[in-house]
């Protein structure tokens, strides 16, 4: 059979290249790939099944853990979802921080897609400058919750601490100093001749095929799909701020490295923005929505804050939710994460479905690889942010 | 943004056994399952559902007021107008075949997968419906609510292949 000279290739699940821990089985006739069939799940831990466990506020952990590289994104969305689901308003200060928080955490996965994809096609130097950057939002995190990576910020109806002037002074540090080296990432890679053999042409997705597979975020817009959750269903604060959505037509790696390029300048002037124009006032909700912790001097000195606390705390007690199903998604940087909950009354989700960008972005990569050469393989990998937990969840 | 009331009364006029329901500013309706080809293909044809944004599934058994077991779920947006619609499929046991969404939606066949591997939902047409979570030889559903959170031992119960014997 004519099939017999092919030969086929483990990329296995522990390498280098493959962003964490997933496995395609290459078909190579030479050094073309003629199929490409992908074997997951080596992350599977059950997280979907873990939501009808936890508690709301305690859920927002393994959120943290699906997305590793902007987990505050994966916060928002879910306590975003959580109270689309309970009807809650939050209150404007909270919409600001939680704004500042999800655009910090778009800048850092983007910094570590473009880098990863940099550092496959051999640009070290690119991805080192975007590390470091990514170490000064890590402290700006710390400052704030305490935690660099798995932060856990988000509660119920408002955010674990409030932000403190350190943290905005941080923050208007970073804002100073970050477009130089954007502006340096940017003189290294976009016209250098390797970087563009290497990603121009190489994995292309037109825009039928992009909204066929159901592609959301950059993956996209780099294929001309105009659609950005911020724009298109507006929540937090990003109505009341001016920015741009960045789209290519091209619909190749070098089109996607430049859209998140594109990207991480707007998400720095909408921090800048909601920095400036930070809201006063209280950042938790209010305790007639019976869903935030009361502040203590509330809880010690009137006599609603210590019912609403016991009736949180206590173990048989805890907030009442309405026995209906929503879904609710942001733009996180990887594409569009969802959440699908169902509610049954306590304060445990019945069901807990996140709809993971990565998934969906994976399941178009054999399309994308076929009749490209091995070393395109780590390209096109790079540039669609496949991220294996939450692929695997 | 919510299904336009234009599209729903339209949708009401072709298929006048569709229930819609609204919460929180999104629209739901209920298909079944013989029908749901039809509607699917009406709403991406001629009503502009072009992207498909999620297949997921529900199992309603220790549910308060619940009719059916599963309850299938198929999120479709318009990428043109921006609006959002939930189509609802209930499934009981033992006819848990749908038709598979695969011919219209090439997004759908890891969506379909995984909703097989995780509940046993069969998608009837779909071209290659396998395991994509858990390991091959896995045999129970794990999401369902009768499947244990701690699992039923599978962990514990890997066979020992010993170095003569590999």
């Amino acid at each position: 059979m004519e099939q017999d000279y092919l030969w086929t290739l483990n990329f296995g699940p522990q390498h280098p290249a493959t962003h964490t821990t997933l496995r395609i089985v290459l078909k190579l006739d030479g050094e073309r790939v003629v199929d490409a069939l992908p074997d997951i799940g080596y992350l599977h831990s059950g997280f979907e099944k873990i939501g009808e466990k936890l508690d709301y506020n305690q859920y927002v952990t393994v959120t943290d853990r699906m997305n590793y590289i902007s987990p505050m994104a994966n916060n928002v969305a879910w306590h975003h979802a959580v109270e689309t689901l309970m009807g809650i308003e939050i209150t404007p200060r909270c919409k600001y921080v939680r704004t500042i928080v999800a655009e910090l955490a778009r800048i850092s996965d983007h910094l570590l897609s473009n880098g990863a994809v940099g550092l496959d096609v051999g640009a070290f130097t690119f991805f080192l400058y975007g590390f470091y950057q990514r170490e000064v939002i890590y402290d700006i995190f710390e400052t704030l919750c305490g935690a660099r990576f798995t932060n856990s910020y988000t509660r119920t109806g408002g955010v674990m601490h409030d932000i403190t002037p350190l943290v905005i002074e941080k923050i208007r540090n970073f804002v100073r100093t970050f477009p130089k080296t954007l502006d340096d990432m940017e003189r290294l890679l976009n016209r250098n001749r390797i970087f563009v053999d290497r990603t121009k042409g190489v994995g292309v997705l037109t825009k039928e095929e992009a909204i066929n597979r159901s592609c959301t975020g950059p993956v996209a817009r780099a294929s001309g799909v105009t659609r950005d959750v911020r724009k298109d269903d507006p929540y937090l604060a990003y109505d009341e701020l001016d920015f741009n959505v960045c789209c290519a037509t091209a619909g190749d790696c070098f089109a996607r490295y430049l859209v998140r390029m594109a990207e991480m300048r707007e998400s720095l002037r909408l921090v800048e923005q909601a920095v400036e124009n930070l809201p006063s006032g209280p950042v938790d909700v209010g305790i007639d929505e019976r869903t935030a912790l009361p502040s203590k001097e509330m809880v010690y000195k009137s006599i609603e804050g210590a019912i609403a606390h016991f009736e949180l705390v206590m173990s048989n007690r805890g907030f009442e939710t309405p026995v209906e199903e929503g879904y609710a998604a942001i733009e996180a940087p990887n594409g569009e994460l969802g959440f699908y909950l169902v509610g049954d009354g306590s304060a445990t989700a019945y069901r807990a479905r996140c709809r993971p960008p990565s998934f969906i972005h994976f399941a178009a990569f054999p399309h994308l690889i076929r009749g490209h050469t091995l070393s395109d393989v780590v390209a096109v990998l790079g540039s669609l942010n496949i991220i294996a937990a939450e692929l695997d969840r | 943004m919510p299904t336009s009331t234009a599209t729903i009364e339209h949708l009401q006029q072709q298929f006048p056994e569709l229930e819609f329901s609204e919460f929180r500013a999104q629209t739901r309706v209920v298909v079944r399952s013989e029908r749901l080809t039809e509607v699917i293909q009406s709403l991406q044809g001629d009503y502009g559902f072009d992207m498909l944004v999620d297949v997921t599934c529900v199992d309603y058994l220790n549910y308060r007021d619940a009719t059916d077991r599963f309850g299938l779920v198929y999120l479709l947006s318009n990428t043109d107008s921006g609006e959002r619609l939930t189509v609802r499929v209930f499934l009981n046991e033992p006819n848990l075949s749908v038709p598979s969404l695969v011919p219209m939606f090439e997004g759908a066949n890891w969506l379909e997968r995984e909703v097989y591997d995780m509940f046993g939902i069969d998608f009837v047409g779909h071209s290659d419906l396998r395991r994509i979570l858990m390991p091959e030889e896995f045999t129970a559903h794990p999401l369902r609510k009768d499947y244990p959170l701690q699992g039923r031992g599978e962990r514990h119960n890997f066979p020992t292949i010993t170095r003569d014997s590999a």
